[in-house]
């Protein structure tokens, strides 16, 4: 079909600390026991699509992304691991590889994406309007912005958390305005232009972009060329091509208009015949001369593609989500995990081991190794391989990493504990990130806090 | 073709709208759409009465066919004064008998270079079809001994199978006998092929039959077809022969043209309403398209679907279509999405896709072009009639294509071969489409006087050329264009027209009797005319020629021969198109008038959006093609002249 798919697998966000390390980059932090990574590569090869380019940040995760994949995926998919430096942003990543790209459009989609949209989708609206650019976007997660779920519950006065804000045409087609990060704050500024060709406008604050987008290849490496400042695609890019949807700076080759046009008086019939029996778009008759002569303005066109509700689709970009989504994918959105649940609605794998009176209920993951003492409960958590959990445990709400080792008379609730971390006797915490290797002492009592090692 | 599987031994056929049956006198509601007005047609060869209104379309590349049904053409009364237009037409196609135009204007001065024009276009055609008009043309017009050729015939009939009754009604009786002679021989034996070849059979000693009534008519008429008739008609014999005798010799000679057939006969349409075969069919599907749950009775061997989904559902499947070219599976989008309307556009959408299709293309290893690649163009081409049924138009486009492919040279090499296809393309959008275009604007603009009131309804882009044009060469007239919901296709033409300047009215279909008073020309486009002269057209064409008609308003039809088709079809029900319901459940932006909303998939609700509908002949004073323009008088004779000349 002509695509190629670029997977940006970011680097260790900042985010993300504790949680990410220089040994667990963000796109290899587990979800379900799986590394988010897996979600997005998966969906790529349902969709039939066998080749693509990994971008990571840093060499060191980049060795670490590569060997994940190549002993995951050794004869499944045929993927190039390329590696940028750090802080480049994603459209310093994609100008990093622009001499990879070859085919007429890029998909280009996050490696934290956990979502099961179909790609195809995206793609093909693209091709539909032979668009410049296709975002997709999904609706905001209920959890909204807030870092700690907790806390926005209590504080009602608080505005709802703004991921962008969305402007449609009507047929919700186009994408005419998007505002993103600071802009956010200020007043939203919209191209008088735009409003005026177009008649009506849909302004969205319910809307996120999902940081999947199609893009026009020869535009993209247009743009990333002629703007070397851009540092992002969905701040810098993205907002760009939009902007300057009706007043084009970009010479999209192969355009339908202009050349095809002049080049004999047969050609030009049948692309009038063409023009005037589809229904044109805003940008079509924008571009039209007063009289409706030929077009004298350039013009290209920025599509949206909006996921609709029943899917699901959430970004891994805070710790938030992070939690979110290990809830969702072994609770709502199971059929993400690839997993079979149990008749309990809940996973533990056959070699996990349980104490008497151990109770481990819905929506909760047990991986494969695991050890739990007597009297423990497990409530809607994932506990990974190989850990030794003591008696007397509470775990709720919770992410439980691998070969972590919990003392007897813990309790943890909305925590997450990263690998090899171990928490002695009667530790107590709740809205806590435990880092990489962390030994919490016994006895302590933490509550929203970041426990992690210093780094060296 | 439902007519044609109306006719065949297939017991689960839904017979839909007027129907015949063997009984020799047709019901009185076929009368009524036989194009020529009952009182008029005393000498013309087609209101004799075994000349069944359903009727089947003989093979094409029977060339006897087609010079039976000329020889017959011309046997209408007036026929000694226009014969020598009809070789003229061959030769020099575009011109016309100004006589016979129904305005009885002079030739424009510009009409020599239009001819010049056409008849490189046909140049092109003359080529493919050489042989069946020199067959046609070369008989002597003198008086001939019809009735001889006519027992010898009659004899050989009875000779060999004596239940043919002969003469009038002979069609039906024909038919009969030959559907139990096949259940015999279906018992027998089943095997496909052979099943095949007894449908095909059958199907000769129809066309036989019909000949066989036509035949004394055509004598009576005076201008007697002569050995051409005869040679033909004995060949025609043979198969319908080999059906009786139940075959032993039948796997000897006449298999290959057989094969050649089914080769060119499309496939019988799909009937919805058939329970099995869209399931199986869905099996097949590209992509899944829910049934829309209440669907009009009358209408349900037409597909109709849930309108929303299916563009949702093919979305997502787009990268996971491997063996689908991009190019092709955007013109399916963009013809599911609506994207892309109108005959001539979705032609050319279509054509310029295979174009890219043929580009990227090269031949696997083990298989050779030809056949590869015709398959692969099948298989494109169920994909888009999935996305949306095909126009003729686009039908006679694809015929064409793959006889491109099937008549290429072995020994081109890949990419001259490619190079070749591409060129033919090329050459058809510019000489079929375009220059037919540019050939009947010109026609039509002499139809265009100072101070006329053109009224034309939707959005047809050839009449719109012909608005444009006349208006440049300084033309005084007035345009009311007339539009209906829901797709309101009148307000882009009505746009582009007030850009250049054309004084227009605009108003819906509603008011088209009031203001048919002040209108002094009607020009109407065509999705396509089919060989009965009958114009299948956009819905709501028919109304607005009947208004016109009943005002006494010329009402004349701009159709590209490329859409002319050998199909007879006497309403718009057994083939038309079923458009999404929800599009006239709804009214756009006005959301109080809404309540019809959300209400599509109630029990004791159907919505019936029809697409196209088809007028009469009787309706339209004349047709404008690229090759002439047609009159009332002798659209007749024309329709079969066209329609063959085009499938060629």
């Amino acid at each position: 079909m002509d695509f190629q798919v670029v997977v940006l697998a970011g680097g260790t966000s900042k985010k993300l600390v504790p949680l990410v390390s220089k040994e667990v980059p963000k796109a290899l932090l587990p979800v379900a026991n799986r590394p988010v990574l897996s979600y997005v590569l998966e969906q790529l090869e349902l969709s039939n699509i066998k080749d693509l380019i990994v971008v990571v940040e840093g060499a060191d995760a980049a060795l670490c992304v590569g060997g994940w994949i190549s002993a995951a995926y050794v004869d499944r998919l045929h993927v190039e691991v390329a590696t940028v430096p750090e802080d480049v942003g994603t459209a310093g990543a994609l100008r990093a590889i622009a001499h990879h790209l070859t085919a007429k459009d890029v998909l280009v989609v996050s490696g934290d994406l956990v979502s099961d949209v179909p790609p195809g989708a995206v793609t093909a609206a693209h091709r539909r309007h032979d668009a410049v650019v296709t975002a997709m976007i999904c609706s905001v997660p209920v959890s909204g912005l807030s870092e700690a779920g907790s806390s926005g519950a209590k504080d009602k006065t608080k505005k709802p958390g703004r991921y962008n804000i969305i402007g449609m045409d009507p047929t919700k087609q186009f994408l005419l305005h998007i505002a993103t990060g600071a802009e956010l704050e200020k007043d939203t500024r919209i191209r008088k232009s735009i409003l005026r060709a177009v008649g009506q406008m849909d302004i969205r604050a319910d809307l996120m972009d999902a940081h999947m987008y199609a893009f026009n290849r020869s535009v993209l490496q247009e743009v990333l060329d002629q703007k070397d400042k851009f540092q992002s695609l969905k701040q810098d890019v993205l907002p760009y091509l939009v902007r300057s949807q009706l007043k084009s700076e970009i010479l999209i080759n192969g355009a339908p208009q202009g050349q095809q046009a002049k080049e004999n008086g047969n050609d030009k019939v049948s692309y009038r015949i063409l023009a005037n029996a589809s229904t044109p778009s805003f940008h079509e008759l924008y571009a039209l001369g007063p009289n409706g002569s030929a077009p004298v303005r350039r013009t290209h066109k920025c599509c949206v593609y909006i996921a609709s509700n029943s899917k699901y689709c959430v970004r891994l970009n805070s710790i938030q989500a992070f939690m979110d989504i290990n809830r969702d994918v072994i609770g709502e959105a199971n059929h993400l995990s690839g997993y079979n649940f149990s008749a309990q609605n809940n996973i533990i794998h056959p070699s996990a081991e349980l104490g008497s009176k151990t109770t481990v209920g819905p929506h909760c993951m047990l991986g494969e190794g695991s050890q739990m003492g007597d009297k423990c409960s497990v409530k809607r958590s994932v506990i990974g391989r190989h850990c030794r959990i003591g008696s007397n445990v509470k775990v709720v709400n919770s992410v439980v990493m691998n070969h972590v080792t919990i003392g007897d008379g813990c309790s943890i609730q909305g925590s997450v504990i990263c690998s090899n971390a171990q928490l002695q006797e009667r530790v107590a915490l709740k809205d806590c990130q435990v880092g990489l290797g962390y030994v919490v002492s016994a006895g302590c009592e933490y509550k929203g806090e970041s426990l992690a090692r210093k780094e060296k | 073709m439902d007519a044609r599987r109306v006719s065949q031994v297939v017991p689960k056929v839904r017979q839909v709208g007027f129907v015949t049956h063997s009984d020799p006198n047709p019901p009185p509601q076929a009368s009524r759409t036989q194009s020529v007005p009952i009182e008029s047609n005393s000498g013309t060869p087609y209101d004799s009465p075994d000349f069944s209104p359903v009727m089947i379309p003989p093979p094409r590349h029977h060339s006897e066919n087609l010079s039976h049904l000329r020889s017959a053409a011309v046997a209408v009364p007036e026929s000694s004064s226009r014969r020598p237009m009809w070789d003229d037409r061959v030769a020099v196609v575009g011109s016309y008998n100004p006589g016979n135009s129904l305005l009885g204007q002079p030739v424009s001065p510009n009409s020599s270079e239009v001819n010049s024009e056409a008849s490189t276009t046909l140049g092109w055609f003359g080529r493919n079809s050489s042989g069946k008009f020199s067959a046609g043309s070369s008989f002597p017009g003198g008086g001939f001994d019809l009735t001889t050729v006519k027992m010898e015939n009659f004899t050989q009939l009875e000779g060999k199978k004596p239940e043919a009754v002969p003469g009038k009604g002979g069609g039906g009786g024909v038919e009969v006998n030959n559907r139990e002679s096949s259940s015999n021989t279906l018992k027998a034996k089943t095997t496909k092929a052979e099943r095949r070849e007894t449908q095909e059979a059958q199907r000769a000693a129809k066309a036989a039959g019909k000949a066989q009534g036509n035949k004394p008519v055509a004598a009576a008429g005076g201008a007697g077809p002569s050995n051409i008739l005869r040679q033909p008609s004995q060949n025609r014999d043979d198969p319908a022969v080999g059906s009786t005798i139940a075959g032993s010799d039948r796997r000897g000679g006449d298999r290959p043209p057989e094969r050649e057939r089914k080769k060119d006969v499309p496939p019988p349409r799909m009937q919805f309403d058939d329970q099995g075969r869209v399931n199986k069919s869905k099996k097949r599907a590209v992509f899944n398209q829910p049934e829309a749950k209440n669907r009009v009775e009358l209408f349900r061997h037409l597909p109709q679907y849930e309108h929303g989904s299916q563009l949702t559902d093919l979305e997502s499947k787009f990268l996971e279509l491997d063996s689908m070219h991009p190019a092709v599976y955007k013109v399916g989008v963009q013809y599911l999405a609506g994207d892309v309307t109108g005959g001539n556009a979705r032609c050319i959408a279509m054509l310029r896709a295979f174009q890219e299709v043929i580009n990227d293309y090269s031949t696997p290893p083990g298989k050779t072009l030809v056949r590869d690649l015709t398959a692969k163009i099948s298989s494109y081409v169920s994909f888009l009639i999935e996305c949306r049924p095909l126009s003729m138009s686009m039908g006679n486009a694809i015929r064409f294509q793959k006889s491109r492919i099937a008549k290429l040279p072995l020994t081109l090499s890949e990419t001259e071969a490619k190079a070749a296809l591409c060129n033919d393309i090329d050459r058809f959008i510019n000489e079929k489409i375009i220059l037919a275009d540019k050939v009947i604007v010109r026609h039509a603009a002499t139809k265009v006087r100072d101070g006329d009131v053109l009224l034309t309804y939707g959005s047809s882009c050839v009449v719109e050329m012909i608005l444009l044009y006349a208006h440049e060469l300084g033309k005084q007239f007035r345009v009311v264009v007339v539009d209906s919901r829901p797709k309101h296709e009148g307000q882009a033409l009505l746009r582009r027209l007030l850009a250049k300047g054309l004084s227009c009215t605009y108003t819906h279909i509603n008011a088209v009797s009031y203001i048919m008073h002040e209108v002094t020309r009607v020009f109407l486009g065509a999705s396509s005319v089919l060989s009965n002269g009958t114009t299948y057209s956009r819905v709501g064409t028919a109304c607005v020629a009947m208004v016109a008609h009943a005002f006494r308003v010329p009402v004349l039809i701009c159709c590209e021969a490329y859409k002319f088709h050998e199909r007879v079809q006497l309403d718009s029900i057994c083939s038309n198109e079923l458009g999404d319901s929800n599009d006239i459940a709804r009214v756009p932006g006005r959301p109080d008038v809404n309540s019809m909303d959300n209400r599509t998939n109630e029990k004791n609700l159907q919505f019936l959006n029809l697409m196209y509908d088809a007028t009469p002949s009787e309706y339209v004073s004349m047709i404008i093609t690229d090759y002439g323009m047609v009159s009332h008088i002798d659209k007749k004779c024309s329709f079969f002249f066209l329609a063959f000349l085009v499938v060629c």
